[in-house]
């Protein structure tokens, strides 16, 4: 079948197995940061936001989102600038193994857009789906902190 | 500490950070292949069974399959998966594929197809008759009369006794150790239990194999040890060392899982015999139960003290289950003893011993601690256990007894790892320092004891010391070259194995420390055995210290190298130029920079390449230390237990990169914090692993945990590169022991099986109450 559907403001239009996942139609078309870890939607490795929510493209049908809008974290940068949410995560130390940072920053992204200024449980609470095996969390969780900081212009970029 | 850095000891941020956190495709799936045929395995569905006969006519049938492989198309080389030092002391158990099957997971065919989907459908039309055979599944049976022969072929070597599946056994006596436990006036004898983990890092599994343009076996892999793959890949294909390159590129977590070489050898079949390239990916299934696991172990401890307080004697006999093959199994039995019994170095007598068996589960391997934690949680809390029989504050009597900077113990010598150990004497020891922080930070004095109520909720603190190593010593060896390019920038280029931990950062901080250029002027390049010069890979908490070690010298050299051509070229005496900033400069005003320098001798000038290698083997394995604390809450209705506060204080010499180092400490505590609390591995009668996947199989999330408090004490090991020891592994040896002893502070129950699920607390409870 034949779908159509917007990847970071770029239209795709592609032919595709009725029952394929999202996840494998993302990296089809070139955008290798949706990864597959647990391939049943319980680590949030593969996060990318549909229409600016988080879902899991591990079990989302692509059939599902034709006409619709995808972004990953290849849109995150402005060129060279990072995004706050990607600043923040290098200067905290919260990329280790650097695997599930592309769900951390989609997640975190779409945590933001909705409250700007979140508590540490709000953060916990929103990322909780995200598995993390490297750092703790704990740096992770400063890391939005921080990036909400400067998204509100509080801190210097 | 009053060393001054420019580089070293700053928070740089990691050189493969940006590539990271904008997604770019750095991990081995994201190579693109389109060519590559799709590798699936059929597994067995028995624990232990013998193949009778593999019909694969049908699933050959299917279009797109382009070959299954059984062990009737294989040659029969008996191997080791342990990606360690060679020889290694791992029994050579293991074959490709086999006609035994020993536990539910193990490999009966390979099966090759153009694209995924008939992969599967090949996978499912292979038919294949077994002969069940009885299987053990508990390690304290597996050595009785009459228990089932797991490896009774006659090809395998090296395991200690194959007859009564003892894969591995080790003895060690300091004195005599009943006779002085006789002697003691308080002596406390308790059998403790910790389960198995998985290391559940988030990559899968996962390599692709081509030949290039010459017929060279080209394996590109998560791995950890890629050295160690290219000799174990051609000792199995029996192809030349010098016809394979394997090149690690980022990769999504390792904790030991990837110290084994485990998918590799089935893509390089496929690759050998089809010719074509070919991509393995393990499903998160066998990831669980198709790798590696943690070893459950067992110990019957004895601690035994003066009314002084004085610890005199201690006594670990214990026994290891290594599941159906043993790679690994030895050396994490002793590290359970080398690594935790030097602590306690005051005493007069130790016995450390036990026997490492095989059972029809899945193997065990290496995983961060390596045996460690496992040796740790009996000593930690029976010596807890003692000191509350004592009467004594717990933590005060680990301090009284744990070792300090300048002292030493003979364990050192008598221990290493699958062999003797070398002797040394602790020259950076913070363990006090670590100590009186995490104290403090979690106000242990006015909490202890305490048993402070909230309805039925009841709250404790609990304490545990730990140390670990820094290398295998004489037998790791990493090395590192730097070539100098002519805008002043250097090639580093080094075999250590970056697993997400930061080790191209910080090896980049030393090379750019001693060559006096920001890091930026250092590329590194690293696990390519092609490219990069050999280095034993990442574990046992070596590449800081071994690989750092190997930068340090091969920069020094270079530097000792510029220095000696600027003085040709200067005409000044060699003595009189220093090298800061990147320039070099005569006492007189002359000077000349490195990118001068440099572009001078490529083009026109004693024309050159300007290249320095250096190898390091360490002489000892300066341990880190640590004191950790947990404070939990206890529901004693439920027996749901809550980590409220968890503070863990670590001395690892100078942290080259604080924010990296306190990130492997971080990350190690939560992976504990995971395994004492949440991460529990269930198997079906039949020894099939139940919780293979991360609905069933609980990793820590973000709401599991309440405070997590780390640190690092100042610190300097001179041994190291730039005062620098391991971190890695550290923090994981803790959290079971400290978090055992807080639940027993809060509820009076000692929990001697790791790990602790509410309703073992809820059971002991109610016991309690009857």
């Amino acid at each position: 079948m034949r779908i159509a559907f917007t990847v970071n403001g770029r239209l795709h239009e592609l032919e595709i197995e009725p029952g394929e996942y999202l996840l494998e139609v993302l990296r089809r078309i070139g955008y290798k940061s949706v990864r597959r870890s647990c391939g049943s939607a319980s680590c949030g490795t593969c996060t990318v936001l549909l229409n600016g929510k988080p879902i899991l493209s591990c079990s989302t049908f692509a059939a599902s989102i034709d006409g619709q809008n995808i972004e990953t974290v290849e849109g995150m940068a402005d060129g060279d600038k990072l995004h706050p949410i990607q600043e923040a995560i290098l200067e905290e130390g919260a990329a280790q193994c650097g695997y599930c940072i592309p769900g951390v920053v989609m997640t975190g992204e779409a945590l933001l857009r909705e409250n700007p200024d979140p508590t540490d449980e709000n953060i916990r609470l929103a990322l909780n789906g995200n598995l993390c095996r490297c750092t703790g969390y704990e740096p992770q969780n400063r890391a939005i902190k921080k990036a909400a900081e400067v998204r509100r212009g509080e801190t210097d970029e | 500490m009053s060393k001054h850095f420019i580089t070293v000891g700053r928070p740089e941020k990691k050189v493969d950070g940006l590539a990271l956190v904008r997604g770019k495709p750095v991990y081995t799936p994201d190579y693109d292949a389109p060519d590559a045929l799709v590798v699936k395995l059929l597994r067995s569905p028995h624990a232990h069974a013998q193949i009778k006969s593999i019909d694969t006519g049908l699933a050959e049938a299917i279009h797109d399959v382009v070959g299954i492989f059984t062990y009737q198309d294989v040659e029969r080389v008996p191997y080791t998966r342990a990606g360690q030092g060679y020889p290694e002391p791992s029994p050579y158990d293991t074959y490709l594929l086999d006609r035994k099957v020993r536990y539910v997971g193990d490999v009966v065919a390979v099966v090759a197809a153009r694209n995924e989907k008939a992969a599967r459908e090949a996978v499912k039309n292979i038919k294949v008759e077994y002969e069940i055979l009885d299987p053990v599944f508990d390690m304290r049976e597996a050595s009785n009369e009459g228990a089932p022969v797991i490896h009774d072929e006659d090809d395998c070597s090296g395991v200690f006794d194959k007859s009564r599946n003892i894969a591995a056994h080790f003895v060690m006596d300091i004195g005599d150790v009943e006779k002085t436990l006789e002697s003691c006036d308080f002596v406390l004898r308790k059998t403790y239990h910790v389960d198995t983990q998985l290391h559940a890092a988030l990559e899968p599994h996962n390599a692709l194999t081509y030949f290039d343009s010459v017929g060279r076996l080209i394996v590109v892999s998560s791995t950890q040890v890629p050295f160690h793959c290219r000799r174990i890949l051609s000792h199995i294909l029996k192809k030349p060392i010098a016809d394979i390159r394997v090149i690690k590129p980022r990769i999504g977590g390792g904790f030991g899982g990837k110290q084994s070489i485990i998918v590799e050898p089935y893509a390089a079949l496929v690759t050998i015999k089809t010719g074509m390239p070919a991509r393995i990916v393990y499903g998160r299934e066998e990831v669980s139960m198709g790798t590696n696991i943690r070893h459950e172990m067992s110990f019957d401890v004895a601690v035994g003290a003066t009314n002084e307080g004085k610890i005199r004697a201690i006594s670990l006999q214990g026994i290891s289950n290594t599941g159906a093959y043993g790679e690994h199994c030895l050396t994490t039995f002793m590290v359970a003893g080398s690594k935790t019994l030097p602590l306690y170095n005051k005493v007069d007598a130790v016995h450390f011993g036990g026997d490492i068996v095989y059972t029809n589960l899945p193997p065990a391997g290496a995983y961060r601690g390596y045996g460690a934690p496992q040796g740790l949680f009996p000593l930690d809390c029976a010596i807890d256990e003692l000191a509350h029989e004592m009467k004594m504050d717990p933590l005060k009597f680990k301090e009284m007894n744990s070792i300090r900077e300048g002292e030493t113990s003979p364990i050192f010598e008598i221990m290493g790892e699958g062999r003797e150990g070398v002797p040394q004497i602790m020259r950076s020891c913070k363990l006090q320092e670590c100590i009186d922080l995490g104290k403090k930070s979690i106000d242990w004095d006015s909490k202890r004891g305490k048993k402070t109520r909230n309805g039925t909720k009841v709250r404790g603190v609990g304490c545990a010391l730990a140390m670990q190593g820094s290398g295998i010593p004489k037998i790791d060896m990493g090395a590192a070259t730097i070539k100098m390019n002519e805008d002043g920038s250097f090639n580093l280029l080094v075999g250590a194995t970056d697993l997400g931990t930061g080790s191209d950062t910080i090896l980049g901080q030393i090379a750019a420390e001693v060559l006096t250029v920001p890091l930026d002027k250092i590329v590194v390049y690293s696990s390519d055995t092609d490219l990069t010069p050999f280095d034993v890979g990442a574990y046992a908490s070596s590449t800081t210290y071994v690989s750092g070690n190997a930068v340090r010298l091969a920069a020094e050299k270079v530097k000792e190298k510029v220095l000696d051509l600027a003085a040709e070229y200067l005409e000044k005496d060699r003595s009189e130029l220093t090298l800061e900033s990147g320039v070099i400069r005569g006492k007189d005003g002359s000077s000349v920079s490195l990118s001068e320098l440099c572009t001078m001798h490529m083009y026109t000038f004693n024309q050159q390449q300007i290249c320095e290698s250096a190898s390091y083997v360490g002489e000892e394995s300066p341990p880190p230390f640590a004191a950790s604390f947990a404070e939990v809450e206890v529901d004693t209705d439920t027996g749901k237990i809550t980590l409220i506060n968890y503070v863990s204080y670590a001395d690892c010499g100078l942290a080259l990169n604080p924010i990296q180092a306190m990130g492997q400490l971080e990350g190690a505590s939560m992976q504990g914090i995971g395994w004492a609390l949440y991460e529990d591995i269930i198997y079906a009668k039949n020894g099939r692993m139940l919780t293979n996947d991360f609905f069933t199989y609980k990793v820590p999330s973000r709401m599991d945990y309440g405070k997590l408090t780390c640190g690092l004490v100042d610190s300097y090991e001179p041994t190291g590169p730039f005062g620098a020891k391991s971190i890695g592994e550290i923090g994981i040896d803790t959290p079971i022991p400290a978090i055992a002893n807080a639940i027993f502070d809060a509820t009076g129950i000692r929990l001697r099986h790791a790990p602790f699920k509410s309703e073992r607390v809820l059971f002991e409870i109610l016991n309690m109450e009857v």
